[in-house]
């Protein structure tokens, strides 16, 4: 069956089983992700990870004490034993010199550690409504059922309903805790709310997707929207539409083949999604911040050469000899030329023959990086006291940097000096 | 006789562990070890693939280059792409896991492998599978390349000690004086990827991050001296496993389970006792 036609029996709504589990885990993953993206922004991502393997020792103990497989105990014990983990955490934090991600580690394989002893025990024990703990473990997205979809769209209503509410609360947590503090927050509240909410969408996401892909609902779709926007509801926005997008295509491809787990594929989706974000984001992208950095090494190398035609010239000449370049030593060769191609392009210089010819615009642009290199060594010298065999490096970089405003900026506040502190004149 | 050689089994994953696992603690790693644990699932189907066979070199090497490559994909999300490290890694492990449960799945129903032994291993049936080595003695194939790890990972923290110790303990210092510290960086990620992966197959990847975890920060509560520590983690690991294996055998429960439950038990002891001892000092000097 080709992916089309996969398409529009899914809309027709033919195939019952698969119409409901795309719709609940796309429900599910959007829950997950609106949330993850406080955890994110908290730089607690991996704590997603140690409550989805915490959850198992309160499962099995809610099954132990009650004997019945039902799904309200289940996540009665899930919820405790994951805030526990969560509780144990901080305190360990608090208390102790060991680092956060020791911590973690040793928290989640300890509760797992737990929860796999009492599994064993129910196992072994031989009782035989103990089947479905399993997909504690594992997940069983597959199986999922009319009611599982309702959970999940209470869930996620709750969450959205939450986080609407106490928005400026948890951004503010989010990002400066004391600050606030500071304007009067409940910051313990609103933490033990957020870590509240965090517990029951692991709780629930865990029977779905399993233990370990758990984790990625949360910081996957969060992540990716991170590189979109700046803005924080902006990104809830996204990480929620990310979510609920990857988990209906995850469920429909993993629908297309026999024996494929869906879990996996709902978080191999969520990662094309993140990846693509995180390459083509429009300003934050890894290629968007190459490009940045290209024209930066451009503008950098073009302003240099222009610097040096200029000062080799000198006396206000404006034709030099390409040999004198090359005998700076600065360039390889290659770059040089391409670099002289691209100011001759750009009308600042003219080759002919061996000779560079400054135009007036080259010349401008030559005397307009030497006068912010001077100024603002002048600038260091006399704000930072800073001795003038000092000053050159930091002024070499800075010479690119500075826009027209900081330059005039520059000039009143220096009151227009006339040399700088090498006595080298400034030239206007 | 079984008994020795499941704990025999344990205690190399937890010597093996506890050398690794004293630098990742002190590097602030140790997520990064969780992180390898479960990516070696992709490399171990790769691995398995090629050679056709379950047999343990292939698997060795396919599960070894899996988890390096973890750390690099780890280290371009977070240099390349600025990305928090905790995302990074979280994204890094889920998605090879999750490639790698696809894989077999989807190919590898024939061959032995499921993502329940990568969780919590199989070392309850090590017995199974013995070796003659040496003068007629017998042992679990597991533990002898655990044994051949755990020489092959004693060497290489003595002879690379110093680079070791300088780029945990100071990075900045090692730099500036011209210690390769990213060598060292990936001498020790090869080191924990050889070490998770020889493990997981017999303790799952539970055990072997409490492993990683567990001992070393007990052993750091309770000295300041790095070789100590090490030393001490390598006696907590064995202990533990030895008492979590009786406990499990009397409890009819789980060997790794246990042993992940005993160190549990060990922390809280000795975290509780160095807070005690703490705040008594505080007192004192008060």
């Amino acid at each position: 069956m080709n992916f089309w036609e996969h398409i529009t029996t899914f809309f027709s709504a033919e195939n019952y089983t698969l119409f409901v589990v795309s719709i609940g885990s796309g429900i599910l993953c959007f829950a997950a992700g609106v949330v993850g993206t406080f955890t994110y922004l908290r730089k607690r991502a991996l704590i997603g990870d140690v409550i989805s393997h915490s959850v198992l020792p309160g499962v099995t103990i809610a099954f132990m004490l009650t004997g019945v497989k039902n799904p309200v105990y289940f996540l009665l014990g899930a919820i405790s034993s994951g805030l526990l983990s969560i509780w144990i955490v901080d305190y360990v934090q608090a208390k102790s010199k060991l680092k956060p991600d020791t911590i973690l580690a040793l928290t989640l394989s300890v509760f797992f550690g737990v929860g796999i002893v009492l599994l064993t025990k129910i196992q072994h024990s031989g009782n035989a409504a103990q089947s479905g703990l399993d997909s504690f473990l594992f997940g069983k997205a597959a199986s999922m059922g009319m009611l599982d979809v309702q959970l999940f769209s209470v869930i996620a209503v709750v969450n959205v309903l939450c986080i609407w509410f106490f928005l400026r609360g948890f951004s503010l947590v989010s990002f400066d805790e004391n600050y606030a503090k500071g304007l009067g927050f409940n910051v313990s509240f609103l933490k033990s709310f957020l870590a509240l909410i965090t517990v029951v969408t692991v709780a629930i996401g865990v029977q779905a997707v399993g233990v370990v892909l758990m984790a990625a609902l949360l910081i996957t779709p969060a992540a990716g929207a991170r590189f979109l926007t700046n803005s924080i509801s902006r990104m809830l926005l996204y990480a929620g539409a990310f979510g609920f997008l990857s988990g209906v295509v995850g469920v429909v491809i993993s629908y297309s083949g026999t024996g494929m787990p869906t879990g996996p594929w709902i978080v191999v989706v969520l990662s094309v999604f993140a990846l693509l974000a995180i390459l083509f984001g429009k300003k934050k992208g890894v290629l968007a911040r190459m490009r940045l950095r290209n024209a930066n090494n451009i503008k950098i190398n073009n302003e240099n050469v222009l610097k040096d035609v200029y000062k080799i010239a000198k006396d206000g000449k404006n034709t030099i000899s390409i040999n004198d370049l090359v005998d700076q030593e600065k360039y390889a060769i290659a770059k040089l030329k391409s670099i002289l191609k691209r100011l001759e392009n750009d009308n600042h210089l003219d080759q002919i023959r061996g000779l560079i010819i400054l135009s007036d615009k080259g010349r401008l642009a030559a005397r307009e990086v030497i006068r912010k290199h001077r100024l603002w060594e002048i600038y260091l010298s006399k704000y930072f006291q800073l001795d003038a065999d000092h000053l050159h490096d930091d002024a070499e970089g800075i010479e690119h940097v500075i826009t027209p405003e900081i330059e005039k900026e520059l000039i009143r506040l220096l009151e227009r000096p006339e040399t700088d502190p090498h006595h080298s004149k400034i030239p206007y | 006789m079984n008994d020795f050689y499941i704990i025999f089994t344990a205690s190399l994953v937890a010597i093996n562990c506890a050398l690794m696992g004293s630098f990742l603690v002190m590097r602030k790693m140790v997520m990064i070890g969780d992180a390898i644990s479960h990516a070696v699932l992709p490399g171990i189907f790769v691995a398995y693939w090629v050679s056709g066979s379950t047999a343990s070199l292939p698997m060795l090497i396919g599960a070894a280059l899996s988890g390096i490559f973890a750390t690099l994909m780890i280290e371009w999300f977070t240099k390349k792409a600025r990305l928090q490290s905790d995302a990074a890694i979280g994204i890094s492990y889920t998605l090879l896991f999750a490639i790698g449960i696809i894989l077999i799945s989807k190919f590898g129903a024939n061959a032995d492998l499921d993502q329940q032994c990568v969780l919590y291993g199989e070392i309850e049936y090590v017995s199974l599978w013995l070796q003659p080595i040496l003068g007629g003695l017998m042992l679990p194939k597991q533990a002898i390349i655990l044994l051949v790890v755990c020489i092959l990972l004693t060497v290489a923290v003595i002879w690379g000690y110093k680079g070791l110790f300088i780029t945990t303990f100071d990075p900045n210092f090692a730099l500036s004086t011209g210690v390769a510290v990213t060598f060292w960086h990936y001498f020790l990620m090869t080191g924990v990827s050889l070490t998770t992966v020889v493990s997981f197959e017999s303790v799952g990847a539970i055990l072997v991050i409490a492993f990683l975890s567990g001992p070393p920060a007990i052993a750091y509560l309770l000295t300041e001296n790095f070789k100590k520590m090490i030393l001490f983690a390598c006696a907590i690991g064995i202990l533990s496993s030895a008492a979590g294996y009786y406990a499990a055998k009397w409890l009819d429960v789980s060997v790794a389970g246990a042993i992940s439950s005993v160190i549990g038990i060990v922390f809280v002891i000795v975290f509780v006792f160095t807070n005690v001892v703490k705040s008594k000092a505080r007192v004192i000097s008060a």
